[in-house]
């Protein structure tokens, strides 16, 4: 009977060899880490059913599900849109598209950020129970960000609807900002997750820096609030990174400066994680 | 391309450091209790030296068993061939595919489902989405699970769960396979479907790493014997005379025949 049952499945085909060895040179170490990301990718697949089913949990035997995120955002911005309108002393029709569309790309970055934290720590049974390409989880960490956003944009495109606003042809150029952010996505959940479980006190002190960046970034408020003030903002790495996704899907084009700026802290990021990742990965599992 | 399944260990050391609460002063209170098994790190980190030094190669056929008390570094060492835990000192070289039963929860999420939890099996296996349905199926068969299969994993029983695990991680054939103890939990009448399982996998000329503490499973299953005590191997070779001198007596020889 077992010889029937087995014979139906194919056999492992992974023809894998396994070659670890203590004392690796930086190279053989950076060899490593690069089968570790090539690996995830290639089981992006495993990453894509993850984070789904990461999404499908959280919300099991809730009627609405994921839309709950929708309708909490939806009653959010619309509630703080009449609020700081008023307050900014700002037109309601130019302002609530504004918030809507800053609120949900922020709370976007601002969850990948802080989940990036344990993106490691809450895989532990996993990363302990068989060898899994490291990156599988920041993968599946984006997989499952992109999924709560797509539940979000439906916000924004009600706003839009509601005060017929457009962005126009400009919107397309919103997808290479996209593609920086997933490459930023994937760097900062490496970098954080391994530095995170290394040091369980980086978690708060994140926490702290991503509110602090929340009232620093034009987020609620609007860059020409600032008066001649807004030269600073490039400096401000968040509002780079905003911006080059934000800008065209109000209808800008975002400035050379800016693009400049968000290419230059992620390229910065990228290598700092890289250059982590390539000495934490295999210590990972110890950590944990 | 189908390699011939293979696994030297050279010279391997695994330390685990010790980050949490003050580590000076732990190292003064613990050094005594656990017999100078505590070290320091080229960067003068406490560390409890999990491994030292162990040596073997494992070749197509061989089943061994890993004996020895709690603690001596048998299921790090299942974690290191598995590539979970890397070497700090040696190398480690696994050459097959390969599956591991390392503990209960086996990386499945309580959570989903267990056709879900075969689904990320699967899926981590590298299968097809047209093969998951197949892979699904077999392991429900095996598994014996009845309509657990598309309840919850926090609703079964441990029983269940080893039963689950252990048809997971043989369905799709591994060369080779890595089994921590806890699997015996199974009743008599899968373990007698298990046992079967296994040799069938074996007689495929496949590598087995079992670690226990029942001597009798050791005689069953395992051509080969390592006693570990400490994180240092103390004996390895047949199971008869690596048993005899771990017991401290002599152990009956198994009837050569099985079945």
């Amino acid at each position: 009977m077992n010889h029937v049952m087995q014979s139906r499945l194919p056999p492992l085909e992974r023809a894998n060899v396994l070659d670890l060895k203590g004392d690796m040179s930086l190279a053989a170490g950076n060899r490593l880490a690069m089968r570790d990301l090539a690996d995830g990718l290639r089981l992006w697949h495993l990453a894509w059913t993850l984070g789904w089913l990461d999404i499908r949990l959280r919300y099991r035997g809730s009627i609405l599900g994921p839309f709950w995120l929708t309708l909490s955002t939806a009653v959010m911005v619309g509630s703080l849109g009449f609020l700081y309108s008023t307050l900014f002393h700002t037109d309601v029709h130019e302002y609530l598209p504004f918030l809507a569309l800053s609120q949900v790309l922020w709370t976007f970055l601002n969850t990948l950020v802080m989940e990036a934290c344990t993106c490691f720590t809450s895989a532990e049974g996993m990363i302990r129970a068989v060898r899994m390409p490291l990156s599988l989880h920041a993968l599946r960490l984006l997989v499952r960000n992109v999924l709560v956003l797509a539940h979000n944009v439906v916000v924004i495109v009600g706003v839009d609807i509601i005060f017929s606003v457009w962005p126009g042809w400009h919107a397309i150029l919103a997808l290479p900002g996209f593609a920086i952010w997933g490459v930023d996505a994937v760097a900062v959940a490496l970098l954080l997750g391994a530095f995170c479980a290394r040091f369980r006190d980086i978690g708060p002190i994140v926490g702290s820096v991503m509110m602090i960046a929340f009232f620093l970034t034009p987020v609620i408020w609007q860059p020409e609030q600032l008066g001649p003030n807004a030269v600073l903002l490039p400096f401000n790495p968040f509002y780079a990174l905003l911006e080059i996704v934000r800008a065209p899907l109000l209808g800008h084009t975002p400035s050379v400066d800016t693009w400049l700026a968000a290419m230059l802290y992620s390229v910065a990021l990228c290598g700092v994680s890289w250059a982590l990742f390539v000495r934490a990965r295999g210590r990972v599992a110890f950590w944990i | 391309m189908v390699r011939d399944a293979r696994i030297s260990i050279a010279g391997v050391s695994v330390y685990f450091p010790l980050y949490h609460g003050n580590s000076r002063s732990l190292k003064k209170t613990v050094v005594a209790a656990a017999s100078g098994r505590l070290g320091q790190d080229k960067q003068s980190r406490v560390v409890v030296e999990a491994l030292r030094d162990i040596s073997f190669t494992l070749t197509s056929g061989d089943r061994l068993g890993l004996i020895g008390a709690n603690g001596a570094g048998k299921t790090t060492l299942l974690r290191t061939l598995a590539g979970i835990y890397e070497p700090v000192m040696g190398r480690v070289r696994v050459q097959g595919s390969l599956s591991a039963l390392l503990d209960t929860s086996l990386g499945m999420n309580i959570d989903c489902t267990g056709r879900e939890n075969i689904m990320l099996r699967g899926l981590y296996n590298g299968l097809s989405r047209s093969d998951l349905p197949r892979l699904q199926e077999d392991v429900a068969e095996f598994a014996g699970l009845g309509d657990f299969i598309d309840l919850p994993l926090r609703t079964y029983s441990s029983g269940m769960m080893v039963r689950l695990g252990f048809a997971m991680a043989t369905a799709i054939r591994p060369q080779i396979l890595l089994m921590d103890e806890w699997f015996l939990a199974g009743d008599a009448e899968f373990m007698e479907r298990a046992q079967k399982r296994l040799e069938d996998m074996v007689r495929g000329a496949e590598i087995l790493v079992l670690s226990t503490h029942q001597t009798a499973v050791v005689q069953d299953w395992c051509t080969r014997v390592l006693w570990l005590d400490q994180g240092r191997i103390r004996e390895d070779g047949a199971p008869e005379t690596v048993l005899a001198s771990y017991l401290g007596h002599p152990v009956r020889p198994k009837e050569a025949v099985q079945g």
